[in-house]
């Protein structure tokens, strides 16, 4: 008993000690005594992946929706941030060819302010997608979903006067430091993981396990598919926000339907149903998808590929990735249980086990 | 609007229609069988397309002979689609065969883009289906006439298929019940082995009648018709044959007569498609065709 | 008095009668089964019942109001819960979650204050924990309650998905063939572990089951289906002698 105690105290102190290694290295990279722009980039872009990458797994992990809209659902985020915090001064050079409609070009708005109200656009659209697909059996919610994402796109290139079409919007005001990515994603993460922890992540759970059961234990099924379905929306259209200032500019083809499957793959790879395993294939993914880029042609657009425009070894090994995830590796790095010392343990005992043959001490 | 225009444009949305339903029929019965969303189906149609250009163009095959080798290329892909990506998950979860679904779709395209790089190429040019045709005033190529005919035909052949044979009984058992069919004896890989050659083969012949109409081949070029042909599906209750077909119709006529009609909005044709989808989910959920299917509790 | 009424159900699906005509009273506070052959339509009354199917005709009352055409989720939110014929437990979850998750339907925090962990959330989540312990200790699960329930022995599943109906405050308890693949002396503790609950929790209970000794056993009042077709009713003895019952069961060379 005592042991057990000293050897808590012991994780405790060693948790302590790596959130504080954590915040050290960011502190380090942000005030650049470290490491250069393009680190600093492809780790803000990690945070962002993040992000969508757990509301996400909130939504196909642990609720069992397979929804493929993450790449509209981050659209809207990324042009509410686009729209509102564009300063007013530079706005005609921005729309220089078709103008502004008059009532948004009035409108400027706090980074802040901007970034929660894309997420409730996004919240606002799950829901209205919701509505209709998800009172039946979801089989249909990944069509639907991915048709969202892709008239998103198709409104984002049409509607001119509000959007600028195809040119995209440029001049979105630059976050001065990295803490605005890393602490959104940290709290983004901690609420998702609390949600996941209530009585209402319970009942998603349940829903993922049985339908027919949850429903017969008294879950009204609708509204909470579309509760978890919104939630994931809405913290989706928050990674777009973030994406939107960290890129400075946004373009419909940024939001092409394929970017999903980067989420995608990151959910498969850390275990649907694991959060922590989520946050570590995030990095791994993003990651590896700059490391795999000496397969490539040079890319322009930071990790948001678009295959139409390049020849792509990389993104041939990507989905083959996810191929031989899913045929072979079902469970990914985690499975549905989250990371903790006791499996880290395991993990080395199992090892161990297998390199001397022998059964290991518990 | 002219009446000529009214009919040539009636003409085209009849022709793009029947295309649709080519590539629905694949996706009904793939689904009515496994319940799977079969997102590979639109880049099989893609591939067959790329067969084409390279066994007329790269080749230099006369048109007939190239697309037998076609069909036969895109059969043996669907199948090869299903015996890696599918048959393996057969007893997964159903979120682990989409995701692999997703997965296999996703590579093809990838594939394409890497082997035959991202820059549209030409469809070569069958004269015998480009050909223009006068009608009265309105001019119409070989391949928009003939391209309902064909589809009605090849769903003739399909509906002969599963009620006349017996391969087909077992397909109809299969979709009904899989677990007491495959209780019963049937050979459920045949069955499932069948329908992708149905449909692969569909979907080859169907990507041969678009080319001739629009000569564009693109690694991404079945994504579009993919999602709405699963949606035409849909429409017309999804399991169901005729229904695709007639699903395919109404959403080729609805896209023409958008274009005709509204043309400010030209640039929303393809979110045409998704607005059908939501109406049809919440007005009649089983499609136009499709019978009430209870789960078992 | 009543708590369940079941009144004139007919139930089709396409030109299929599963369920013809049906009328059933329930008394509270008794023990009553539904019985018949394979087929006969008795898990069809009880997915009517619990709200699965809307009934092509007829109504069902519980305490004398009407349910016929509410969801299962609001059906069980007034009062009755169920088992099923193959067990359906929330598998890759824990025992106690399965009991807590039986809770959520009378939750009154919306999820922001449970995400965000209000006072009075805490407190909700608290006492959540310990009825489900609670209900846990009482029926002699309490040891179990971390395992994954799908590890469970089979006999253990089954008595884990009966609390987790009975951790949904249920008034009544629908059994959907409670004693299935147990053996002789599984099923005699299963009889008096019906009895148990009944008493403890004020339960009226209405199972359908194919071990006629379970059933003659406990069961206050028997009601014989045979083709969705109402045949016999009354207590065992009565239907036992029941010359149709009879030739219902022969006729189906079942082992009555």
């Amino acid at each position: 008993m005592i042991e057990k105690v000293e050897n808590k105290r012991i994780r405790l102190l060693i948790n302590i000690f790596l959130a504080a290694i954590f915040v050290a290295v960011i502190v380090l990279l942000d005030t650049k005594k470290i490491g250069d722009d393009y680190i600093r980039r492809v780790l803000n872009l990690t945070a962002i992946y993040t992000i969508v990458s757990v509301s996400m797994n909130l939504v196909n992990g642990f609720t069992g929706l397979f929804s493929l809209g993450q790449a509209g659902f981050m659209a809207i985020g990324a042009y509410t941030v686009a729209l509102f915090t564009v300063p007013l001064q530079v706005r005609p050079n921005v729309f220089y060819m078709v103008p502004q409609n008059p009532i948004i070009a009035q409108i400027e708005l706090p980074f802040a302010i901007a970034l929660i109200l894309g997420g409730l656009l996004a919240a606002l659209a799950a829901i209205l997608i919701g509505i209709p697909v998800l009172r039946l059996k979801s089989d249909y919610l990944a069509i639907a979903t991915l048709g969202f994402s892709e008239i998103i796109r198709i409104v984002c290139t049409n509607a001119k006067s509000i959007t600028n079409g195809a040119l995209g919007i440029k001049s979105i005001p630059e976050m001065p430091t990295m803490w605005v990515f890393f602490g959104v994603a940290i709290i983004s993460v901690i609420i998702i993981y609390l949600l996941i922890n209530s009585s209402y992540g319970r009942a998603f759970k349940a829903i993922r396990e049985d339908e027919i059961a949850a429903e017969a234990m008294g879950i009204n099924l609708f509204k909470h598919k579309v509760m978890s379905f919104a939630i994931g929306a809405f913290f989706a259209g928050i990674g777009g926000g973030l994406l939107a200032s960290l890129l400075a500019t946004v373009d419909p083809r940024q939001f092409y339907f394929t970017v999903t499957y980067n989420f995608l793959l990151i959910i498969v790879l850390g275990g649907m149903g694991s959060i922590s395993g989520t946050v570590i294939a995030s990095f791994l993914v993003t990651a590896g998808l700059e490391v795999l880029r000496f397969f490539d042609e040079p890319l322009t657009l930071f990790g948001v590929n678009i295959p139409v425009f390049r020849p792509g070894f990389r993104m041939v090994i990507f989905s083959l990735l996810l191929m031989v995830l899913v045929l072979f590796f079902r469970n990914g790095l985690l499975g549905q249980k989250e990371l903790s010392w006791k499996v880290i343990h395991n993990w080395f005992n199992r090892r161990g086990k297998k390199k001397t043959g022998k059964g290991g001490v518990a | 609007m002219t009446i000529e225009l009214f009919m040539q444009q009636l003409a085209n949305g009849i022709s793009i229609g029947s295309l649709y339903a080519l590539l629905a029929i694949g996706y009904t019965m793939v689904y009515g069988i496994l319940r799977l969303i079969n997102f590979a189906h639109g880049d099989i149609f893609m591939m067959a397309a790329y067969f084409m250009v390279f066994s007329i163009i790269n080749f230099k095959l006369p048109w007939y002979i190239g697309a037998v080798i076609v069909i036969v290329a895109s059969v043996g892909l669907g199948l090869l689609l299903e015996r890696t990506a599918y048959r393996p998950l057969r007893d997964a979860p159903r979120m682990s065969i989409m995701i692999s679904a997703i997965g296999a779709s996703f590579f093809l395209e990838n594939l394409a883009t890497y082997l035959f790089t991202g820059v549209p190429k030409g469809f070569p040019d069958i004269k015998v289906l480009t050909k223009p045709v006068s009608i009265g005033n309105i001019s119409l190529s070989v391949s928009t006439i003939i391209t309902p005919f064909v589809t009605i035909i090849l769903l003739y052949v399909v509906l002969f298929i599963t009620n006349k044979t017996k391969i087909g009984m077992a397909m109809r058992a299969v979709s009904k019940d899989f677990e007491t069919a495959r209780l019963m004896g049937i050979n459920i890989n045949k069955v499932i082995a069948t329908t992708f050659i149905i449909g692969s083969s569909l979907a080859a012949i169907g990507a041969i009648l678009w080319g001739s109409k629009y000569p564009s081949v693109m690694p991404l070029m079945g994504v579009m018709p993919g999602l709405k042909c699963f949606i035409a599906a849909v429409l017309g209750g999804i399991g169901n044959t005729t229904g695709a077909v007639l699903g395919g119709f109404i959403l080729g006529m609805a896209e023409i007569m958008l274009v005709t009609f509204l043309q400010p909005l030209t640039g929303y044709r393809d979110a045409i498609a998704f607005v059908i989808l939501i109406i049809v989910l919440l007005v009649k959920p089983t499609g136009l065709l499709g019978e009430k299917v209870t789960d078992k509790v | 008095m009543s708590i369940l009424k079941v009144e004139n159900v007919t139930m089709q699906f396409g030109g299929v009668t599963a369920v013809n005509n049906l009328n059933i009273e329930v008394e509270e506070g008794r023990i009553e089964a539904l019985i018949g052959p394979n087929g006969a339509g008795k898990t069809t009354a009880f997915n009517v019942i619990t709200g699965v199917y809307t009934p092509t005709n007829g109504s069902v009352y519980f305490n004398d109001e009407v349910i016929t055409g509410l969801t299962p989720d609001k059906i069980t939110k007034r009062g009755i819960a169920r088992t099923f014929q193959n067990i359906r437990l929330f598998k890759n979850l824990t025992v106690l979650d399965n009991i807590l998750i039986a809770n959520h339907l009378r939750i009154k925090s919306n999820f922001m204050s449970c995400t965000f962990r209000m006072p009075w959330s805490k407190r909700e989540e608290k006492q959540m924990r310990e009825k489900s312990e609670m209900l846990l200790e009482k029926l002699g699960l309490s040891d179990l309650r971390n395992e994954i329930a799908h590890s469970l022995p089979y006999g253990e599943q089954r008595k884990l998905e009966i609390a987790r109906a009975l951790a949904t405050d249920a008034k009544l308890l629908l059994l959907d063939e409670p004693a299935a693949g147990m053996n002789p002396s599984e099923t005699m503790e299963l009889s008096s572990f019906i009895y148990n609950i009944r008493d403890e929790f004020n339960l009226t209970i209405f199972m359908i089951e194919h071990h006629m000794d379970l059933v003659m056993e406990i069961s206050e009042k028997i009601y014989v289906l045979d083709f969705g077709q109402l045949i016999a009713q009354g207590t065992a003895d009565e239907v036992k002698n029941n010359p149709r019952v009879i030739e219902a069961y022969l006729g189906v060379d079942e082992d009555a």
